[in-house]
């Protein structure tokens, strides 16, 4: 059966995708892809989606859907390596890809979730901090 | 999906700018797959224009399908009878230059697109 392969490289999942996607490839990735979130307890998920010269809104579904999924799963996603001409046609589409954060490319990807990895375990580990005198009035 | 490459051999053929030619395939993905899984599949007629020193390209996706009873509410954006998003015939048709939908319930439906060169 036709698979996308899902690397582990350190905490993080990379998914390349390279092949036009349809509908059954697409489910199959989804579970895959949760699997291994919660086989290899990763915290975050890297798409590269820079060979596609095509994102039609059946492809953006699936990108909102895998990240959503992630999210429930503890895990962050970052879809890298959009082509421009790709960018504005998607957004003419109609499809901003509401709640699926990008970059440019993996490199920039891998900045931003090894930020929000660090912030979170800071945020986990870290004693609560006395709070300002004037927090109440802050908000 | 071969009407994919089809579409971008076409709009290559014609010198479509690179944005273009992307515009023109994705109209053409939504609606293939409007066909197949609304139409139970249907036929794509490509066809390619010359109007003075502009050259396009129209798209005849033609299905026997259920059609389509309510077209105004088809084309909005966010209503779909399937499990997508809906965006495919609106989406579709901010793509394209031109736009025309003809669909008897019962009988089928024919969607045309036609996408000049800029």
């Amino acid at each position: 059966m036709e698979r996308i392969p899902i690397l582990k490289m350190g905490d993080y999942l990379l998914v390349t995708i390279q092949v036009d996607m349809h509908d059954r490839l697409a489910t199959t990735l989804q579970e895959d892809l949760a699997d291994r979130i919660v086989k290899a307890r990763s915290r975050a998920v890297l798409i590269d989606i820079s060979a596609l010269e095509v994102v039609d809104s059946f492809i953006g579904r699936m990108l909102g859907s895998i990240a959503a999924i992630a999210r429930v799963l503890d895990a962050e996603t970052v879809v890298v390596g959009m082509r421009p001409a790709v960018a504005i046609t998607l957004v003419e589409l109609g499809l901003a890809l509401p709640g699926v954060r990008t970059a440019l490319n993996v490199e920039k990807g891998m900045d931003i979730l090894r930020q929000s990895l660090s912030d979170t375990v800071n945020g986990h580990d870290s004693q609560p901090v006395a709070e300002p005198a004037d927090a109440d009035a802050q908000g | 999906m071969l009407v994919r490459q089809a579409v971008r051999a076409a709009a290559v053929d014609l010198r479509f700018s690179l944005v273009d030619q992307t515009k023109i395939v994705t109209a053409a993905s939504e609606l293939g797959r409007n066909t197949l899984d609304y139409g139970g599949g249907g036929t794509v007629r490509l066809q390619v224009l010359q109007d003075g020193g502009r050259r396009g390209i129209r798209l005849t996706f033609e299905d026997k399908g259920p059609g389509i009873p309510d077209i105004e509410r088809a084309l909005k954006d966010g209503y779909t009878t399937g499990g997508g998003l809906g965006l495919g015939l609106g989406g579709a048709r901010r793509l394209s230059n031109e736009f025309s939908i003809d669909s008897r319930p019962g009988e089928g439906t024919r969607v045309t697109i036609a996408r000049w060169t800029t």
